[in-house]
C-alpha cells in the first residue's frame, strides 16, 4: 500500500519537451511510472518519448485519463501552469521547480484551498511509491518497496533517509518531498495524516529544517493524532539567525523557526528525534523493534 | 533583497505616501548642497546601509547647521558603520540620506510580512513604535494589533481604519492611515515585497502621519519581474565571498569555524553542518552547489572555500540526485589543480554515479581522503582540522 501514488496513477507532465522534463521523464518511463504523455502549449500532436504530446491539460486529461502532473516548467510560468493543471480537474499536482515567487504561492495556494487539488512542492523532489509510480527527480534506484513513509522539506535529506532505511531492508511505502519554500503547497500535516490512515505505512520519517513552525503544527497534530512511530530530524541547528540558508523558506526570522524549537516540539510530542541525520536508520530500529 | 532607506523612501513617494523630502549624496559637498536645496535650518542625515540600529550606533544625526552636515558626512563616507545587526566589521557606509527634520509628537510602528503559518500577507500595527518590534510581540504581544490581507479581494478601507482606531488615532489622521495602509498594500503586492516596516511611523506636531524610516525586502524569486528594483541591488552591503558565490548559482553563507563545507542540496548542507558539530568541530560555511552543478562551478565552489583562511579542511558531501558523483570529482580535480590546496580534503560520495566519482579522485593522485560513511566523513574532517574543537 501507499499513498497519492500507485502503479495505476496516470502521469502526464507539463513542460514535457523542455530539458528537464525530457530528462526526468525518460528516467520516470525506465522506472515504470504510468506517464500517458506530456503538454506543452504550441506543440500539441506530436510525439515526445514515444508519447503524446498536449497542447493543454485539458485535453491531455480528456485524451489519457491522467489523475497527476509534474510540472517542470521555469519558475514564471508555474503558477499560471499550476492553475491549467487544478482547473483541468488534476486530482495530484507535483510542481518540482525551484524559485517561484513567494505571491505567486499565496495566490495559487488561496485558489487550491477552494478546489480538491492537492499540490506538492514547489520547490521538491517529488513523490515516489517504490517499484511502482516515480514522479520526480529522486533517483529511482536508492528506493526499495517497504514500509517506512517519509516526508520531508529537503531533496537531499529525503535522499539520505531513503537510503538509510534501504540499507536495512525496511523500503520505503512512499516518499513525499514537499519542498523548501515558505508557501508549500502540502504541508506536513497534510501528509502525515495519508500517512497514518495507509496501512501500508508502518513508520514515518519526518525530516524538517529551520524557518516557519510546521514543525511545530505537525509535532502537535502528532501528539493527537499519530497513533505510528515517527522519527525525525531537523536540520539547521548551527545556522546563523537571519540568513537564508539556500532554501527560500530556511531561514531564522525574528527568532523564530530554530531547530532548537523545533527539537523540543517534536520531542515534546513523543516523536524519536535524532541529533545526526545519519541516525535515522538506527532510530528506526530502535522504535519499531525492527531488526 | 534588501533595500536602502533612501531606495525604499524614493518607492513610497511613488506610491503618494508620506516621506520627508531628502537626497541621497556620495560626498560631503553634496550633502552640504542637498541641506541647502531642502532649506530651513534643521536636517537629520543617516548613513545608507543594510542593517537596523543605524541610530543607537551613532549613524543617525539631527543637523543644526550645514557645518554639521558636512562633518557627518566627511566622518561617515568610506567608513563602517557597526551596529547590533551588523558582524564586528560592519557595513560599508557609501551614501548618506539628507532629510528635512520632522517634529514628533508619537512614535507608531506598521509592518507587513508573509505569514507562513496563515500563507497571508498580514499588517502589523503597534503603539510602541521606535523600538525593536520582536521584543513587543514577546514581551508584549497584546500592543500588536494585526490585520490579515485576504487573497481574494485585497486589502480593504475598513481594515485601514481599524487599526487605526486600535491605534488610537483621531479625526484626520484615520484617514490619513487608511490611505498609508492601502497604499502599502498595493506597493506589498506590486513589488513582490517579503517585509516592509515603518519604524518609526509618526504623528508630527501638526497632528499629520508620516514615514521615518522605511524598509523594504524584496523576493529574490521575483527580481525577474522587479527589473528597477533589481537595479537597486547594492553589493557592497554583502559579504564578498557570498557575492561571488551567488554570480555562479551558488549558496554560500559565512560561518566562523574552521572545517569547509561543500554538499549538495541546501537540507543536507545544513545537515552536514550540523553533524560537523555533532562531532565536535565547528563548520565554516554553508554552500550548496545546488542540483545543477558543473564542473565550473564545483571549481568556483572550491575557491570561495579556500579563500577564508581559517579553513584547515574541507568537507565535500555529494548524495548525487540529478547531479552526478563523477562531475563533481572533474571539478574538484580541476579547482585543485588551478589553485592548489593546502588543506586535507575529504569526501564522502553516495547516489548518482558515486563509484565513478570516487574511481576518478583515487586515480588523480591528489591527497584525497575517501570517507566510507557520512558519519565517518565528518568524523574524518573534525580530525583532519586538528581534532575536536
Amino acid at each position: 500500500m501507499s499513498i497519492l501514488v500507485d502503479k495505476n496513477t496516470k502521469v502526464i507532465c507539463q513542460g514535457f519537451t523542455g530539458s528537464q522534463g525530457t530528462l526526468h521523464s525518460e528516467q520516470a518511463l525506465k522506472y515504470g511510472t504510468q506517464l500517458v504523455g506530456g503538454v506543452t502549449p504550441g506543440k500539441g500532436g506530436s510525439e515526445h518519448l514515444g508519447l503524446p504530446v498536449f497542447d493543454t491539460v485539458k485535453d491531455a486529461v480528456e485524451k489519457t485519463g491522467a489523475t497527476a502532473s509534474v510540472i517542470y516548467v521555469p519558475a514564471p510560468f508555474c503558477k499560471d501552469s499550476i492553475l491549467e493543471a487544478v482547473d483541468a480537474g488534476i486530482e495530484l499536482v507535483v510542481c518540482i521547480t525551484e524559485g517561484i515567487p513567494t505571491l505567486d504561492m499565496l495566490y495559487v495556494k488561496a485558489a487550491l484551498d477552494a478546489t480538491g487539488t492537492r499540490l506538492v512542492g514547489p520547490n521538491c523532489p517529488g513523490v515516489i511509491t517504490p517499484g511502482e509510480c516515480k514522479i520526480g527527480i529522486m533517483p529511482g534506484e536508492i528506493h526499495l518497496p517497504g514500509k517506512v513513509g517519509i516526508v520531508s522539506r529537503s531533496g537531499t535529506l529525503t535522499y539520505e533517509a531513503v537510503k538509510q532505511t534501504t540499507d536495512r531492508k525496511f523500503g520505503q511505502s512512499t516518499c513525499v518531498g514537499i519542498g523548501g519554500d515558505p508557501i508549500p503547497g502540502s504541508h506536513f500535516i497534510d501528509i502525515l495524516s495519508l500517512l497514518e490512515q495507509d496501512p501500508g505505512t508502518e513508520a514515518i520519517v519526518m525530516v524538517g529544517e529551520i524557518g516557519g513552525t510546521a514543525e511545530e503544527e505537525a509535532a502537535e497534530f502528532i501528539k493527537s493524532n499519530v497513533s505510528k512511530p515517527v522519527v525525525g530530524y531537523i536540520a539547521g541547528v548551527t545556522a546563523p539567525p537571519g540568513k537564508r540558508m539556500g532554501h527560500a523558506g530556511a531561514i531564522i526570522a525574528g527568532g523564530k523557526g530554530t531547530a532548537k524549537d523545533k527539537f523540543a516540539a517534536l520531542n515534546a510530542a513523543g516523536v524519536r528525534t535524532v541529533e545526526s541525520l545519519a541516525d535515522i536508520g538506527d532510530a528506526l530500529a530502535e522504535v519499531t523493534g525492527w531488526a | 533583497m534588501n533595500l536602502h532607506e533612501y531606495q525604499a523612501k524614493s518607492l513610497f513617494k511613488d506610491y503618494g505616501l508620506p516621506v520627508s523630502d531628502g537626497y541621497a549624496v556620495d560626498t560631503a559637498d553634496e550633502a552640504v548642497e542637498a541641506a541647502t536645496k531642502i532649506g530651513g535650518d534643521r536636517w537629520v542625515v543617516k548613513v545608507q546601509v543594510h542593517a537596523g540600529g543605524r541610530g543607537k550606533a551613532g549613524g543617525v544625526k539631527l543637523a543644526d547647521s550645514l557645518d554639521e552636515v558636512r562633518a557627518f558626512a566627511d566622518n561617515w563616507i568610506g567608513k563602517n558603520l557597526v551596529t547590533f545587526q551588523t558582524d564586528e566589521h560592519g557595513q560599508p557606509v557609501s551614501k548618506i540620506y539628507v532629510e528635512s527634520c520632522t517634529d514628533i509628537d508619537t512614535e507608531l510602528y506598521l509592518g507587513a510580512v508573509v505569514d507562513r503559518g496563515s500563507r497571508r500577507v498580514v499588517f502589523m500595527a503597534s503603539t510602541e513604535g521606535g523600538v525593536e518590534i520582536e521584543k513587543v510581540a514577546e514581551e508584549t504581544p497584546e500592543k500588536i494589533l494585526r490585520a490579515t490581507i485576504n487573497p481574494y479581494v485585497g486589502a480593504q478601507p475598513y481594515q485601514g481604519r481599524q487599526l487605526a482606531f486600535d491605534l488610537g488615532l483621531k479625526g484626520d489622521q484615520i484617514k490619513q492611515f487608511t490611505s498609508l495602509f492601502l497604499g502599502l498594500a498595493k506597493l506589498f503586492d506590486d513589488l513582490d515585497c517579503s517585509l516592509l516596516e515603518i519604524n518609526p511611523l509618526v504623528i508630527t506636531t501638526e497632528g499629520n502621519i508620516h514615514c521615518l524610516d522605511a524598509k523594504v525586502n524584496i523576493d529574490n524569486n521575483a527580481l525577474y519581474r522587479q527589473k528597477k528594483i533589481a537595479e537597486m541591488h547594492d553589493p557592497s552591503q554583502e559579504d564578498e565571498r557570498e557575492a561571488q558565490a551567488a554570480e555562479f548559482n551558488l549558496n554560500y553563507v559565512a560561518l566562523d569555524g574552521n572545517i569547509g563545507c561543500m554538499v549538495n542540496g541546501a537540507g543536507l548542507a545544513m545537515g552536514t553542518m550540523d553533524l560537523v558539530k555533532t562531532k565536535g568541530g565547528n563548520p565554516a560555511n554553508f554552500l550548496d552547489v545546488g542540483g545543477g552543478a558543473t564542473k565550473e562551478t564545483v571549481s568556483e565552489a572550491f575557491k570561495i572555500i579556500l579563500s577564508d583562511k581559517n579553513v584547515k579542511a574541507v568537507l565535500i558531501n555529494i548524495f548525487g540526485g540529478i547531479v552526478s558523483c563523477a562531475t563533481i570529482a572533474d571539478g574538484i580535480i580541476g579547482a585543485v589543480e588551478e589553485v592548489g590546496v593546502e588543506v586535507p580534503v575529504v569526501v564522502r560520495f553516495e547516489g548518482n554515479n558515486a563509484e565513478a566519482g570516487r574511481k576518478r579522485l583515487a586515480d588523480s593522485g591528489l591527497n584525497i581522503i575517501a570517507a566510507k560513511s557520512l558519519s565517518d566523513a565528518a568524523e574524518q574532517a573534525v580530525e583532519a582540522a586538528g581534532g575536536k574543537a
